[in-house]
């Protein structure tokens, strides 16, 4: 097809020429309406649905703060922890823009964490949007991995115990274990080579990887259309105009309630920043303001409160937990053998690996399993579309008792979570256990308790009353 | 037409071999950027064995040299501290050093005194628990943070593990494990090369 210029009228604006101009050669008019524009989306959003635009914006601050902190920053062992405080102390501003990197990291987990627990709440996982929960679940391990890297740069004591306890968990693994260690450090304990490539993964490796994640999230999303907190799908009721009756155009309705979040994010957000950017030792550990020091462990380590309820899982893996797993790994081979309808090679080739995995916890030592049952809690949740078999998306028309699965299991993650952060004793052992196994119970038996119970009947319209 | 719909043979096994060959060189390039992540020539050249001389180190002293970043103590023992590893025996968690004995104690050191030469224990200081380095408390006798019959050894100030004067981990401690002794070997009688042996380097 010939190019056509598009012709306007000669006194027309000259922003409008000029967009015509553009619009001509690259698609911009298009792309903001099919991204936001005119995206339809349901109108009964809650304010759980405005995570999604804060958690773009957070990207947005650690990128620009990221970007001007590393004018500043050496990545060299010698003089890294010098040029943080330099930042610190003599940059002009440079505490107000680390502060606001290092504040936006533990915002950009709670707006994550929140953003998840919507999804969990309102089945915003299940079919079509399996890829837009796949491309999510990639994001968290970004950010996972862009939290870790980056946390040993400013090269304190936390930083640097903090990285030599995590790179030698990669030790447990049999056989390849202790040189997959030495080949992550680059040398035989965490050094400058460390330092170095820790750095390139978190300024270039990840954020690039992280950023193609986000735009794939977007566009799976604007292309399947948003759930809602009902759960109903509002293409399947189309107005004359051809988008859904239940539905309005992003701009500008969900634009000023975006603004909105923002505002309320920012306030809350410069609080901490200007206040509080410690947070009483969560934000910034209190042991990192010491140099590393290789001949000197500090006397507690604990992981940033982020990554404190995958952490507790690990701890939770004693040798003693190894034979409540393996009990458990049999029961489930069995579940799946007797209470499912999979053709019976499946059913066989379940219970054969639940069997080779029980002898397996018996030959390799329990050090090994926590490493797998921590890789295996994050990664579990990739499967969440194919395990919640539940006739309701929405939590609203489930089963009463349904709210307290989640309850029950919110609280288990929470309680993880603080466990992480303490010094292991017998009993809060036992109860990191309990949690572990209620918080792996909760996914693997998905299957079953989903679609058990007596569900309401899902309306084919949205609930949504103007104010 | 049916042409459309046929495949030339010779171009697809052309086309097959050319991505083939492409493929192997993207591996062999991948492998060059995977090999980049190992130790440098510095990193091994750091970590080489290192020699320590104890002609100069009196009985009862100890010396510390660092190999691989990390503190290593020789300990030139007297004739009671070396009767001393007799009677801690029965209070220790892993006497003959059978735990992960292929990591922590060399073949040659897996004995009662953990050493070649019961006079001389070479062993890295830091502790098997979280990696604190202990401190030296040879005198033997009460003293703080201590057992009454205590026979001199080794104290972790961090979580109160303690280790006797061949570096075994006493029982009921968060250590579980004893001080790991590196591979070792004595070029003469005085000359003690750390982090290789007749075997090889570690």
């Amino acid at each position: 097809m010939a190019f056509h210029e598009t012709k306007l009228p000669e006194d027309a604006p000259v922003a409008q020429k000029a967009l015509s101009w553009v619009d001509d050669r690259f698609p911009l008019t298009k792309l903001w309406n099919d991204q936001w524009g005119k995206y339809y989306a349901p109108k009964n959003f809650n304010v759980f649905y405005l995570f999604g635009s804060l958690a773009a914006l957070v990207l947005v601050i650690q990128i620009v703060t990221g970007i001007f902190l590393v004018m500043n920053y050496k990545p060299d062992a010698n003089l890294a922890f010098a040029s943080v405080e330099y930042i610190m102390r003599e940059v002009p501003w440079g505490w107000l823009v680390r502060y606001m990197h290092s504040t936006g990291a533990s915002a950009f987990f709670i707006i994550v964490y929140l953003h998840m627990t919507r999804a969990l709440l309102y089945g915003s996982y299940r079919k079509p949007r399996e890829l837009i929960w796949l491309f999510g679940v990639g994001i968290f391990l970004c950010l996972m991995a862009e939290a870790f890297f980056g946390y040993l740069l400013p090269w304190g004591q936390m930083s640097y115990w903090g990285a030599q306890v995590i790179v030698n968990l990669f030790g447990a693994i049999p056989f390849i274990g202790p040189d997959l260690s030495l080949w992550i450090r680059g040398d035989y304990v965490v050094s400058d080579a460390t330092l170095n490539r820790f750095f390139a993964f978190h300024v270039i490796a990840i954020p690039l990887v992280l950023l193609g994640l986000v735009v794939a999230h977007l566009i799976a999303l604007h292309e399947v259309g948003s759930n809602n907190p009902d759960g109903v799908e509002v293409k399947e009721n189309l107005g004359p105009d051809g988008h859904g009756v239940d539905t309005i155009p992003s701009h500008p309705y969900y634009t000023t309630k975006d603004i909105f979040g923002v505002a309320c994010f920012l306030f809350i957000f410069s609080a901490v920043v200007f206040y509080a950017p410690e947070f009483g030792g969560y934000f910034l550990e209190y042991n990192n303001f010491i140099p590393a020091d290789p001949l000197k462990t500090p006397a507690h380590i604990a992981p940033v409160w982020y990554f404190t309820p995958f952490y507790s899982i690990l701890r939770a893996t004693t040798s003693q937990f190894m034979y409540a797993l393996i009990i458990g790994v049999l029961a489930y081979g069995a579940l799946i053998m007797t209470k499912t309808q999979l053709p019976s090679r499946q059913k066989q080739a379940a219970m054969g690996i639940a069997v080779v995995t029980a002898i397996l916890m018996l030959v390799f030592d329990a050090k090994f399993w926590g490493v797998v049952l921590m890789g295996v809690s994050v990664l579990i949740i990739a499967l969440m579309p194919w395990i919640d078999h539940s006739p309701a998306k929405s939590i609203r028309y489930r089963p009463d008792w349904h709210k307290w699965v989640y309850i029950v299991f919110g609280i288990s993650f929470l309680i993880l979570g603080y466990l992480g952060v303490q010094a292991p004793t017998d009993g809060r052992t036992l109860v990191a256990q309990i949690c572990t196994i209620i918080y792996f119970g909760f996914f693997l038996l998905m299957p079953w308790w989903s679609k058990m119970g007596e569900f309401k009947p899902v309306p084919t319209r949205v609930s949504f009353k103007p104010h | 037409m049916s042409d459309e719909n046929q495949v030339d043979s010779g171009r697809r096994g052309l086309l097959v071999a050319t991505a083939a060959a492409g493929g192997v060189a993207g591996v062999a390039g991948a492998g060059a950027f995977v090999a980049t992540f190992e130790p440098s020539e510095r990193a091994k050249a750091a970590g080489a064995p290192v020699e320590v001389d104890v002609a100069d180190l009196k009985p009862g002293e100890m010396k510390t040299v660092e190999w691989r970043g990390k503190p290593v103590w020789v300990l030139r023992r007297t004739p009671e501290m070396v009767a001393s590893l007799k009677k801690t025996g029965s209070d220790l968690a892993d006497p003959k050093s059978e735990r992960n004995a292929d990591d922590l104690t060399p073949a040659y050191a897996r004995n009662e005194h953990r050493s070649i030469k019961p006079e001389f224990l070479v062993t890295v200081g830091i502790c098997s628990h979280l990696g604190c380095s202990p401190s030296p408390k040879l005198e033997a006798g009460a003293q703080p943070s201590l057992s009454t019959d205590w026979q001199g050894g080794f104290l972790c100030p961090c979580h109160g593990s303690t280790f006797d004067l061949a570096g075994r981990v006493f029982k009921n401690k968060p250590a579980p494990d004893n001080l790991q002794v590196p591979r070792h070997m004595f070029t003469s009688d005085t000359r003690i090369v750390i982090g290789k042996d007749e075997k090889g380097e570690a």
